[in-house]
């Protein structure tokens, strides 16, 4: 196996007009968390369905696995899981049939699926659903069986498109805590999301993506480095008191970020901050001290607005 | 056939495991319940009447049971391919979670293909032992009829399903049954010989599968002369096989790898 995993270069897929991805770059080594973050629309998706070799490349140089998708798409899926933004689940099959049915896809015996089969319920913690048809099943429950099903190949690369959006906590850091323990197995994972938290624990390595092109690339901890303070200094107001205090603040912190409901001062030195905003007089309603997190980085890069 | 398209196979027959009970009912309830109807009950009536000649002097029973196993053949396709094919493309997405591994689009269509032909052997067989319960044919000439009706069925089955995979609109698909299906069934040759259409009406008869595959069915199962010889018949409805199949392996890839 070639020592890089997924290599793309100028990567490009446009539909007609559009151009959802702009001539990205990027590697995946073996055995890494690959995070892809960004806003919807960014281009994700469709370069997760491109790595999946289900999605023709329009431009660019893409390897995966050390294979072109173009020529060994077949070849490529076989070595891959994929757990897509969608279940796309049989509910009215049971659990195993699921599972089953999905393994003969990749012309595994039914004999080694039926072993496979019992080590992944049990490792996604439906062992005792085995029987049960899938439509009843949680959201949850759902998410980890599809988990499980892009298992059962025993890939030797995990694409995960959005893995915890719409579970609830419980849900998210149970699929989170499996995916965790994966990559300590050694399982190459890429992985979008929008949970920054999760992205700050799991990827080794991340690109932030806004309008099909990466806006940064480093590992969580350069990002927030890179981009913004160590601390974040936020500031509330009793109503209409906020105005003006974006001036009164000015060079106290390395960046001011005046929103319509608090006041954000990016800063290293966070508890100085607060001391000289007493000596301006200034009186806010709560003041609140946190670590600066990826999601600033990521408003930083993408911006406020919303994306629909 | 290649591993993958058996694999395809092999997974609508473990669904249809869990969803046979309704096509039973269908299968061999229907067939009964029209040859009862039509081909015993209004069948005495035609016979009493001038049928004989212009049915080509077989008894109503006769001349309909085999157009009825061609008509109940294509609706069995079209049943088959059109709102399942939709489903696992726009709402359960089961074709999406297959093309992340090795299946290709082809071998959903192909796979999907051989299934509907073994559903049609299946529910053509049944009928043509029905048949020949009602003594509206020979058991040889019911065995015989069995294989133009799944040709009937298999001329419907690609077209159709290129358009359920296509369209996105699930009313027009409905209409299809509407504008589409039921008429062919009433009005191809199935009921009455289509030379009582009006004339301008005949050539539209003609160039649908299901006139070709009522002609087949009838001249297997009665010994008779089909309008056609044979094999253009049958050439008839292997072209729309292989057309369509092409056609919707091309939907295929356009909707589902893009």
């Amino acid at each position: 196996m070639s020592e890089i995993v997924v290599e793309a270069a100028g990567l490009t897929k446009r539909f007609g007009a559009f151009t959802a991805v702009d001539g990205i770059d990027f590697v995946v080594r073996p055995g890494e968390a690959f995070g892809f973050l960004g806003p919807n629309g960014a281009g994700k998706s469709s370069t997760m369905r491109m790595i999946g070799a289900t999605s023709p490349v329009s431009q660019g140089h893409l390897r995966v696995l050390g294979r072109d998708p173009a020529t060994d798409g077949a070849a490529i899926r076989s070595r891959l899981g994929v757990v897509p933004q969608e279940n796309t689940l049989d509910a009215e099959l049971s659990v195993y049939e699921n599972l089953l049915i999905y393994g003969r896809y990749f012309d595994l015996p039914r004999r080694v699926i039926n072993e496979r089969v019992a080590e992944l319920l049990d490792f996604v913690e439906l062992t005792d659903r085995r029987e049960d048809r899938v439509d009843p099943l949680s959201g949850g429950m759902k998410r980890r069986l599809t988990i499980a099903r892009a298992l059962v190949n025993q890939p030797d690369l995990l694409l995960l498109d959005e893995p915890t959006t719409g579970l609830d906590p419980q849900a998210r850091h149970l699929v989170w805590d499996r995916l965790y323990r994966l990559k300590q197995r050694g399982v190459t994972l890429v992985v979008t999301t929008h949970y920054m938290d999760d992205a700050e624990q799991l990827c080794d390595r991340l690109v932030v993506m806004d309008q099909g092109r990466i806006a940064a690339e480093g590992s969580p901890r350069e990002l927030i480095a890179r981009y913004v303070t160590r601390e974040v200094l936020e500031l509330r107001f009793a109503a209409g008191l906020q105005d003006g205090v974006a001036d009164s603040v000015h060079g106290l912190a390395k960046r001011v970020e005046d929103l319509p409901d608090r006041l954000l001062l990016y800063t290293d030195e966070a508890d100085q901050v607060v001391a000289e905003i007493a000596d301006r007089g200034l009186e806010p309603e709560s003041v609140v001290v946190r670590r600066s997190t990826l999601e600033d980085v990521f408003l930083r890069l993408t911006g406020r607005s919303l994306v629909e | 056939m290649s591993a993958p398209v058996l694999r395809v196979l092999e997974a609508h027959a473990r669904t249809y495991r869990r969803t046979w009970m309704g096509s039973v009912v269908t299968t061999f309830l229907n067939p009964i319940l029209f040859l009862l109807a039509m081909g015993v009950g209004l069948g005495a009536l035609v016979d009493r009447g001038v049928g004989g000649a212009a049915l080509g002097g077989f008894g109503y029973l006769e001349f309909l049971a085999p157009g009825l196993l061609a008509a109940t053949a294509m609706q069995t396709a079209a049943a088959d391919s059109a709102f399942p094919v939709r489903a696992r493309i726009k709402w359960v997405k089961t074709y999406h979670a297959a093309l992340a591994t090795p299946v290709s689009a082809r071998d959903l269509v192909v796979g999907h293909l051989c299934w509907v032909a073994l559903r049609l052997v299946l529910a053509a067989s049944v009928f043509a032992l029905v048949m020949t319960a009602f003594g509206a044919t020979g058991p040889a000439g019911g065995a015989l009829a069995v294989l133009p009706a799944v040709l009937t069925g298999m001329a419907f089955a690609p077209p159709i399903t290129a358009i359920a995979a296509g369209g996105s609109s699930d009313y027009g698909l409905s209409s299809l049954f509407r504008f589409g299906i039921v008429p062919l069934f009433l009005f191809s040759g199935t009921f009455f010989p289509i030379s009582q259409l009006p004339a301008p009406l005949q050539p539209v008869a003609v160039v649908t599968p299901l006139w070709h595959g009522v002609e087949l069915a009838r001249a297997a199962a009665l010994g008779s002369a089909p309008a056609w010889p044979p094999l253009a018949h049958g050439a008839y409805l292997v072209a729309w096989l292989l057309v369509g199949a092409a056609v919707a392996v091309r939907v295929f890839d356009r909707k589902l790898v893009r």
